[in-house]
């Protein structure tokens, strides 16, 4: 048993070291094509990209706010640096969680990372009239009488981490408070998070005030939490069910398909 | 001369509670708590505390901390509902009581779990009135053919119906205690009754990290006025809701179970207060909270040991299992559990029956963590010398043909030296195979229809019971439900209540 695992550890490791030289040269490589760049510019930018990356990878924070700021700061494209920096990197980290390497806390990290990210590249993007590219507009909360924020806030942080525009409604939410706030801003999604097995009901009244307001099908319906399961959300006639936060983003972005 | 110790089992040096209480103290006074309850925000001005009404925080100081530690009772006794037996629930006496409020039940044939009705629930309730290792009941099972916002008190009104065991339960809505301590005090005959004998305890759960919900904290008012115990769950999960640490859980779980302490005592100084919880380890691959985890159990076995430093009555969510069916990881979970819980002397340990993270209960289950129940009572009785000499004068002319199953000294010691398991297999082989190569799961099946057929359940005085109904419909009617569910007392269709 012991040995296995650790058999299984240094394979890891062995693997993880392969992946590290191919990475680094691949870096090598791309130094060496930008030296035989002219253009300062592009050297740079490239650079920055593979920073951008590596911030939110490494969950540093500071790093990845001050990377924002450079950009802006050189009038770096955006929407390219978060295309081709930052969600390139938050990718890897949902990789990396596939692959058992990257547990919760890590994964939490660099979501905030990219919040913080994206919280300074928005504002400039406003400010340039520039559209943020948004894969659609999620509202999200605990339900009422349930006070439990931090499964909730996991899926908010990786949906929006992921290029969905969150609206965070937090916990202890009126059912109400949910058709309003997707109603005025025009959500795609609404989501319902739940810890406790007496407040996971709310989950099915909502559906039904929905239905009161013939409102139903207007918003994909994504439950989740502790005691809900893929037969309740079934049962319940919700669009979505998510186990985790990492499955959240997949089945979000699944229902975009539908 | 007594020469029997009781096994203990104690986690932390006393410096180490000292410190994580401290650090309780600090964090009380310097980054306060929030309640979220308007009277309770009264109760700690009116007592000289800073509170800061825009945030509902509350600045607890060390000294309220102490005064209310020193007039909250460090023993409570507990009665059935006939009012006759008493339990001791303080030092280091061990009741364990089935897991609670489970939305859930396994059914035994699909091996599924399904939503539970009236009655599972009262099956539930009958069975655990039956087995002996289960010292209290607990309202287990959330019924789903009544209301959700009516199903706090329907649990209590069936277990009152058909149990004679004092009881664990909760409200899920500051209107459910009313009609809950209406039912109590109906079968007690009086508050005052029913506050020189308390027959329920309730639960309130502050919310991690550092909070005291409205409903939880009224909860406690409410019971601390009525002479009810209150049993306070903080329940931080390591690395989300509180500090990864297994010790800076600790420090955060006494600073909120103190502050429910101290409201319960603001609300009725000497208000019986039991020092508990349902913390968890937080897997941080699965993100869920495991129960059966053994840090888990440290966490409760450590709280514990710090509220007995405090002088309290003590509680715990041990002897359970995350395991979805009668699996051995539901059978090792709780038996670690349950050996734990009792040799850390914990008063009131609710567990037995439950699987999935606190969701689903199981009678099978519940047949077998009985025994393995009887047996943590079994260690924790200890080894004890029964007669002096021990055993010399049973060699008295001893030959090679001497056996011991037939001395007297034997038929006498041997029903309290050993306890004797009714679905723990100790057949041999071929016997087993005889009996048609039956799993635990399944002998215990048999054990519950069995103990269900052969055992008339222990009703309510009939004219009690009909006060309890009247208050059940009221609280019905109030919203909006008139039909209760019909319940079956006995075999025949006829015996029906509640049509």
């Amino acid at each position: 048993m012991l040995k296995g695992r650790s058999m299984n550890r240094k394979m890891r490791k062995e693997k993880l070291k392969k992946e590290k030289n191919t990475k680094e040269r691949i870096v090598e490589k791309e130094k060496n094509r930008n030296k035989l760049n002219s253009k300062g510019e592009n050297v740079s930018k490239e650079e920055l990209l593979t920073k951008m990356k590596k911030s939110i990878i490494e969950g540093n924070k500071d790093e990845a706010k001050a990377l924002a700021r450079e950009a802006v700061e050189k009038h770096v494209d955006l929407n390219e640096a978060i295309d081709e920096g930052y969600v390139p990197g938050i990718q890897k980290v949902g990789d990396l969680w596939e692959e058992g390497e990257y547990f919760l806390p890590e994964l939490i990290t660099s979501a905030e990372c990219m919040k913080a990210a994206m919280g300074v590249l928005k504002p400039e993007l406003k400010k340039a009239q520039i559209k943020a590219k948004s894969l659609g507009k999620v509202v999200i909360g605990t339900v009422e009488g349930d006070i439990h924020d931090i499964g909730k806030s996991l899926v908010s942080s990786m949906l929006s981490a992921n290029g969905f525009e969150v609206i965070d409604l937090g916990a202890d939410v009126k059912l109400e408070k949910f058709i309003e706030m997707a109603e005025a801003e025009d959500a795609d999604f609404i989501c319902l998070s739940a810890l406790l097995t007496t407040t996971m009901l709310g989950q099915k009244k909502f559906i039904e005030l929905l239905k009161e307001k013939n409102l139903f099908g207007r918003f994909k319906i994504m439950v989740g939490g502790a005691p809900v399961n893929q037969k309740w959300a079934d049962d319940i006639s919700a669009d979505g069910y998510a186990e985790n936060a990492m499955t959240a983003v997949k089945e979000a972005k699944n229902l975009l398909r539908k | 001369m007594n020469l029997t110790i009781r096994p203990k089992l104690e986690l932390l040096k006393k410096e180490l509670i000292e410190k994580i209480i401290e650090e309780a103290y600090i964090i009380l006074e310097k980054q306060g708590v929030y309640v979220e309850n308007i009277e309770a925000l009264e109760l700690f001005k009116e007592a000289g505390i800073r509170v800061d009404d825009e945030t509902q925080r509350v600045f607890i100081t060390s000294q309220l901390v102490e005064d209310s530690l020193s007039s909250t009772p460090s023993v409570i006794k507990l009665y059935d509902r006939s009012g006759d037996k008493e339990f001791i629930v303080g030092e280091d006496e061990v009741h364990f009581d089935p897991g609670s409020t489970a939305v859930t039940i396994i059914d035994h044939k699909t091996q599924e779990q399904r939503k539970a009705l009236t009655e599972d629930l009262v099956k539930f309730t009958r069975l655990t009135d039956c087995l002996d290792h289960l010292h209290f009941q607990s309202t287990g099972i959330i019924s789903s053919d009544v209301p959700e916002i009516i199903s706090d008190s329907y649990r209590l009104y069936i277990c009152l119906q058909f149990s004679e065991k004092p009881i664990v339960t909760g409200t899920f809505r500051v209107e459910g205690f009313k009609p809950m301590k209406d039912m109590l005090v109906a079968v007690r005959g009086s508050e005052k009754a029913l506050e020189e004998r308390p027959l329920a305890i309730f639960d309130a759960c502050p919310s991690p990290a550092l909070k005291w919900s409205n409903l939880t904290t009224q909860s406690l008012i409410d019971c601390a006025r009525a002479g009810i115990p209150s049993e306070l769950i903080s329940m931080g999960m390591t690395g989300a809701t509180s500090p990864v640490t297994i010790a800076g859980t600790l420090v955060q779980h006494v600073a909120e179970n103190l502050c429910g302490l101290v409201i319960c005592q603001l609300a009725k100084k000497g208000a019986p207060v039991i020092f508990g919880g349902s913390p968890s380890s937080f897997d941080m691959r699965k993100g869920t909270t495991p129960m059966g985890a053994i840090e888990t159990m440290m966490i409760d076995s450590a709280y514990a040991q710090i509220a007995k430093h405090l002088n309290l009555p003590t509680h715990a969510y041990m002897g359970l299992s995350d395991a979805k069916i009668n699996d051995s990881q539901a059978g090792l979970e709780t038996g670690i559990g349950a050996v734990l819980a009792a040799l850390s002397g914990i008063n009131v340990i609710s567990g037995p029956g439950m699987m999935d993270f606190e969701s689903c209960q199981s009678l099978e289950k519940l047949v077998i963590d009985n025994e393995i129940c009887g047996m943590a009572y079994r260690l924790i009785e200890g080894i004890s010398q029964r007669e002096d000499p021990i055993a010399t004068n049973l060699f008295d002319g001893f030959t090679k043909e001497t056996q011991f199953l037939s001395m007297p000294h034997t038929r006498k010691w041997y029903r309290q030296e050993h306890i004797f398991p009714r679905v723990i297999d100790r057949d041999t082989y071929d016997y087993w195979v005889s009996l048609g190569k039956k799993s635990m799961d399944d002998r215990a099946s048999e054990e519950a229809e069995k103990i269900l057929r052969e055992n008339s359940p222990s009703l309510l005085d009939k004219n009690i019971f009909q006060e309890l109904h009247k208050i059940m419909l009221s609280d019905a009617r109030n919203n909006s439900f008139s039909a209760l569910p019909e319940i079956k007392i006995g075999s025949s269709p006829k015996e029906l209540i509640g049509s």
